[in-house]
């Protein structure tokens, strides 16, 4: 028995191919969209690529473009496909590709949901990266005469800047590293000298932040320097002040933001997969049907279309058998010395016509 | 005579107007764009209009908005009577309205004009008006707590930032105000009451500047106190130092950044302006001998100023031909 029979008139078949056309060029123009969000993924993790560390997060962008440029190709050959098969005769040029066709889309639809579960699936990877990578370009922050690295107190005044962030989960991690270059500590003034010999590592470690990390929204002029001595500064409590820094941490700021896009993205690509989904199996259902057409001969007779011929069980069991004849045509087989056409005594009654009377022995010549 | 007749065949009668049709509904596509020029302008401006002293160039994208819608609806119309034109019968209804109208786009391509010639020349009344705003806006910086001031310190900050810039011409002028407020004084202090004391205004004013000024590009930690003083920071030398603090002035920044958008904006409005007058060229062969003018120009303005001066002679009352002429024949 079929897997989910439905009749189709002719007039049905020609509706279902028409829809099946337009749906097709709607699919080409979200296989579109979905190879642009992928560039927009790739171009926004480039961006910020000197703050993430060596993490293997690009394969989200690539499978996402790939996706995208197979989508396009696909359902544009699924267009022509439907656009022919209003007419019989031209439905027999593609009577054969259609079946290769049906399971390519298939597989295809099955890539483009492992898509959308990688976009979710990104953002631990994504939050690993980020600690470390934040840390390294606090860590060296200073090193603007270094090349390769001269380039990370850009970044991070910019990154703090753009997202509102300060440090790695608050301002505080600023405490802990040195941010300020040898090269512009006086190392004659005693004080200086007993800050780098106040711990174990001889870094210059001050309760101060980069101007980077000032709050736009404070009232007053930024406090930078001395932020845990209340009493260095007038009018000024440092654990009631709020406004006076940004208080979020930036890689929860990173995070929230590429979270967004990746929940986004994710959720355009679910609704890709679904609306492919259907338009499978609309073709699979025009390919079926019109094939029952052909076989009946009659190009305007109603026709049957299904899912599957048979159920699922007896069909994964035939093509299970299939792949394993496939296996076996090479193998000669040991009865008969292998050859079928080999004297085999004719076991079965025969048949000498309706009165089932011999013929009469025809006595060799003398 | 008539100013460049042409004659056409049905055929060509056709397929002209059906062409003019579709130029005409590319003008209104164009009518739409500047109309969101002119939208976009206005927003551009809106957004700092904190750092402006007076809103008049505001006239600008109103006048842009303004010529975009009616260049919708004039090109609509005439969409529709070249449409119509193809269509003998259909035009004679037509007929009455065709010269009013072409009088009337006439106008209003000589408005696109005057609209693209405003972008270009707005730019010494946009200067005037970014150095008094700036300096308002620089002088209530410290003013968080007064109502209607309070965001401007945010708004200066963020002004810097974006357009990385510091002060009205350089960032000397902060030197010249008071930008922290006595909220944040310590006024037992002797330093600060010296400092007070130390200018005929009483303001606290300092070789600093906030925090907004700051490079990004600078290899070193920001030296926003004390600017102008070598031995106060290792390794410093002011004069030398450009990579510090933000070089430019805002009020250049801004303007560089106006004209660039209103330069655009104006060469976008010309190569309209040309595309609309190469349609008023085609739009009266809509008539069936494609005549440009029906009389030369010259008659034509002899004519229409005839005209004018009738309509002032109307009301006068001699010369009145119908009283008491006296029949000269029998």
């Amino acid at each position: 028995m079929a897997v989910l029979r439905v009749k189709f008139t002719k007039d049905k078949r020609d509706k279902l191919a028409q829809v099946l056309w337009i749906l097709n060029w709607i699919s080409v123009v979200t296989g579109a969209i979905l190879f642009s969000l992928g560039i927009f993924l790739k171009v926004e993790i480039n961006k910020r690529w000197e703050l993430m560390a060596e993490k293997d997060i690009q394969y989200v962008p690539n499978m996402l473009i790939a996706v995208g440029l197979l989508a396009c190709g696909i359902n544009f050959l699924g267009g022509k496909i439907c656009y022919d098969c209003v007419d019989t005769t031209k439905f027999l040029r593609w009577k054969l590709i259609m079946l290769p066709y049906i399971i390519c889309t298939f597989f295809f639809t099955f890539c483009v949901l492992v898509g959308a579960l990688m976009c979710y699936g990104m953002q631990s990877e994504l939050e690993d990266a980020l600690t470390m990578g934040l840390s390294e370009a606090m860590r060296f922050y200073k090193d603007t005469d270094t090349p390769g690295r001269c380039f990370l107190k850009r970044s991070m005044d910019m990154l703090q800047i753009e997202f509102k962030c300060c440090g790695n989960t608050g301002f505080r991690d600023w405490f802990q590293i040195q941010w300020i270059s040898s090269r512009y500590l006086d190392t004659s003034q005693k004080e200086v000298v007993d800050r780098l010999r106040s711990n174990v590592e001889g870094k210059y470690l001050m309760d101060g932040v980069p101007f980077s990390c000032c709050n736009s929204n404070s009232p007053r002029p930024c406090i930078q320097w001395q932020i845990t001595n209340s009493s260095a500064h007038f009018n000024y409590d440092y654990q009631t002040e709020e406004l006076n820094l940004w208080m979020k941490g930036c890689r929860q700021a990173l995070l929230d933001y590429y979270n967004h896009i990746m929940r986004s993205i994710g959720l355009t690509v679910l609704i890709t997969w679904l609306f492919e989904l259907s338009v499978l199996t609309g073709v699979r259902y025009l390919q079926t049907s019109l094939e029952n057409v052909l076989r009946q001969g009659d190009p305007n007779c109603e026709s049957d279309g299904w899912l599957l011929e048979n159920s699922f069980v007896e069909t994964a069991r035939s093509n299970l058998n299939i792949i394993k004849n496939l296996g076996k045509c090479n193998q000669i087989d040991t009865t008969n010395n292998g050859d079928p056409n080999i004297n085999i005594p004719s076991t079965s009654k025969a048949d000498y016509g309706p009165d089932n009377v011999p013929p009469k022995q025809i006595p060799a010549d003398s | 005579m008539a100013v460049g007749k042409v004659t056409f065949t049905k055929a060509e009668r056709e397929k002209l107007a059906q062409l003019l049709w579709l130029l005409n509904w590319i003008s209104v596509l164009t009518g739409v764009i500047l109309f969101s020029l002119g939208l976009f302008l206005r927003v551009e401006i809106q957004k700092r209009q904190e750092v402006m002293s007076d809103q008049e160039i505001l006239y600008v994208p109103h006048m842009l908005i303004t010529t975009g819608l009616v260049a919708c609806c004039i090109n609509f119309l005439g969409g529709k009577i070249c449409y119509e034109c193809t269509d003998t019968s259909k035009f004679l209804r037509w007929k009455l309205v065709l010269l009013p109208y072409i009088v009337c786009t006439f106008f209003f391509t000589f408005c696109v004009l005057v609209g693209a010639l405003m972008c270009y020349s707005i730019r010494n009344q946009l200067e005037e008006s970014l150095f008094l705003g700036l300096r308002n806006a620089m002088r209530y910086y410290k003013d968080t707590d007064t109502p209607g001031r309070c965001f401007l310190k945010r708004t200066v900050d963020l002004l810097q930032m974006q357009f990385q810039c510091c002060g009205n011409a350089g960032y000397r002028d902060w030197f010249h105000v008071q930008w922290i407020s006595n909220r944040y004084l310590d006024m037992t202090s002797s330093d600060v009451r010296d400092r007070l004391r130390s200018n005929v205004e009483g303001k606290y004013l300092m070789d600093g500047v906030p925090f907004s000024c700051c490079s990004t590009l600078s290899p070193r930690p920001c030296i926003q106190q004390q600017v102008t003083n070598n031995s106060a920071h290792y390794n410093y030398r002011h004069q030398t130092e450009q990579l510090n603090l933000w070089r430019r002035g805002c009020r250049q920044a801004l303007l560089d950044h106006y004209t660039s958008i209103m330069r655009s904006i104006g060469l976008i409005v010309l190569l309209i302006w040309l595309f609309e007058n190469v349609l008023r060229l085609g739009n009266p062969d809509c008539e069936s001998d494609g005549w440009i003018l029906e009389n030369s120009l010259a008659e034509t303005a002899r004519s229409n100023f005839n005209i004018i001066k009738n309509l002032g002679k109307c009301y006068q009352v001699d010369d009145d031909p119908n009283i008491n002429a006296s029949p000269l024949s029998a």
